[in-house]
């Protein structure tokens, strides 16, 4: 708990002094996803997902995106690697426009790590074969190696002794921490995270944050769309709330939870907490 | 017109054409499906492809939604997808006769094909023929059921392996086709009862099978009725323990599923 606070504060201390979207040059590092006026229209407009997003995801962030269902929080996450293609504005990860036709995409979604609401494991293979294939067919490592790291990494959550259980064997919760060691598998430098407690019993909602608390203060960058308020103001160091496909306000957890500045922001917690 | 058991009698000593026949159309059906299944995947894939060479027309930026409808019709354009729906249009909309006659008379009046028989009595420059017609009327039948296989997996399985940065053929080689084969294997086998059954059209092509041993028995002996009777006992219990045996491979594939 205490380190939590520790870390909340130098990350509060570099987001109190920025205004607006201005952020540069701050304790915790350099900007790694600048997202410019990102919008995602469905029906030639009618249906506006996602209508003009600002942002800038700063390496070591832990940014929690919430809003009301519908508000545009999963086409905005699923935009940052291309799931959705967004129909205007642009996407710079690590000084690179990946948003241009030209980009190999491929590429630069090796570095980031997506987690699904659903898990999407890999139902024919084995929980080994789900963390190797990855690394042995896109990184080119050998078997050896990736089987050696795929195990280090389900030590870490506990998981080794399943590693040659299939899915459909697995709980939803240590679905999901296999779903998050696959991820990690491809040491990627941003990890995504759609929901990834939504679909979990409660009493497994646990072991699958902790997880991602323990990634977080590890200084992983993420982005986590997630109805975890707790969550959200434990472990983020910001959090943007959104709705109807707009970035409606940001801000330190202390600074959402404690003093909403919008109606809408209000009217959302009042609702949630 | 009488059925008697003088008459089946009299039917015993052309059994053995009735086996060459039953040989013939075993071996038409499995060379079929075979040559069949390769074609529809093909024709699955481009069915399912995304060439489109006018793409650029979509990037085109205007705030007229009626001129930006027209442009994503224009970027929609996939010729390869266009011909393969063609062809499984063509293929469904006429008749498996009418297909059989246009591939022995008039493709394969163009192809003169060597004239020697092989296992003894079947003839090469027929029985190709009709392997040939009925692969390409399997294949287009079979393409969709395919299509349906590979758009029958998850959605959620193709995001979570591009978003490990896999390419869309390794994505469809390692996740997709191993999980679709599951979904179209039922599908396959029971083409192959149907493809038993449909290769009866093949005698008017005066491919050797069992119908046209029916025929020439009824021709040699003037019984009308009992070759009938026989062919379709033949035919049933060819095609019934297959069908029996892939419902019971497909029941045991749906209990591994929920191992």
């Amino acid at each position: 708990m205490t380190s939590d606070n520790m870390k909340n504060d130098t990350a509060n201390a570099y987001i109190g002094e920025k205004t607006g979207l201005e952020t540069m040059n701050a304790t915790s590092g350099k900007v790694m996803i600048k997202v410019q006026g990102l919008k995602k229209y469905y029906k030639y407009g009618v249906v506006k997902a996602l209508d003009g997003i600002d942002i800038e995801i700063n390496k070591g962030d832990c940014m929690v995106v919430i809003g009301p269902s519908g508000s545009g929080k999963s086409t905005f996450l699923r935009s940052l690697n291309l799931l959705e293609e967004p129909t205007d504005g642009s996407i710079i990860f690590d000084g690179t426009d990946i948003t241009d036709e030209k980009i190999d995409v491929d590429k630069f979604r090796q570095r980031m790590g997506m987690v699904f609401q659903h898990f999407n494991l890999f139902p024919h293979k084995t929980i080994l074969e789900n963390l190797t294939l990855a690394p042995m067919i896109v990184k080119h490592k050998t078997k050896e190696e990736a089987e050696a790291q795929a195990h280090e990494m389900l030590k870490r959550v506990g998981l080794d002794d399943r590693a040659d259980a299939y899915p459909v064997q697995l709980s939803g919760g240590q679905k999901q921490r296999v779903a998050i060691v696959r991820a990690l598998c491809m040491e990627p430098e941003v990890m995504l995270f759609d929901e990834p407690t939504s679909a979990l019993d409660p009493e497994m909602v646990g072991e699958v944050l902790d997880v991602m608390r323990e990634l977080a203060q590890q200084g992983m960058t993420m982005v986590c769309v997630t109805h975890e308020m707790g969550f959200a103001r434990e472990v983020g160091n910001r959090v943007v709330f959104m709705a109807d496909g707009k970035l409606v306000e940001q801000g330190t957890p202390q600074e959402i939870f404690g003093a909403p500045k919008s109606e809408r922001l209000r009217d959302f917690l009042s609702k949630v907490l | 017109m009488t059925i008697s058991a003088a008459n089946f009698s009299k039917l015993w000593q052309y059994l053995p054409m009735l086996g060459q026949g039953l040989l013939v159309t075993v071996l038409l059906a499995a060379l079929t499906v075979a040559c069949g299944f390769v074609l529809a995947l093909g024709l699955a894939l481009m069915l399912l492809s995304d060439v489109r060479p006018l793409r650029r027309y979509e990037r085109i930026k205007t705030d007229d939604i009626k001129k930006k409808k027209h442009y994503d019709r224009i970027a929609r354009f996939n010729p390869v997808k266009l011909l393969a729906s063609i062809y499984v249009a063509f293929v469904r909309c006429t008749p498996s006769l009418v297909q059989i006659f246009l591939i022995y008379y008039v493709v394969f009046g163009f192809i003169s094909l060597p004239k020697f028989t092989f296992f003894g009595f079947i003839q090469f420059e027929r029985f190709v023929p009709a392997a040939v017609a009925l692969a390409l009327n399997s294949g287009g039948y079979m393409s969709d059921v395919i299509r349906g296989g590979i758009e029958g997996v998850d959605k959620g399985q193709t995001e979570a392996a591009r978003s490990l940065g896999m390419s869309k053929s390794e994505t469809m080689k390692e996740i997709i086709f191993p999980q679709a084969i599951k979904n179209v294997l039922p599908a396959f086998a029971n083409e192959f009862v149907t493809i038993i059954k449909e290769s009866s059209v093949c005698y008017t092509i005066g491919v050797q099978d069992i119908m046209f041993n029916v025929k020439s028995i009824q021709s040699a002996t003037f019984i009308i009725a009992e070759p009938l009777l026989m062919a379709t006992f033949l035919y049933f219990c060819l095609c019934y323990p297959t069908s029996k045996a892939i419902s019971i491979v497909e029941r045991r594939m749906r209990q591994s599923d929920q191992r």
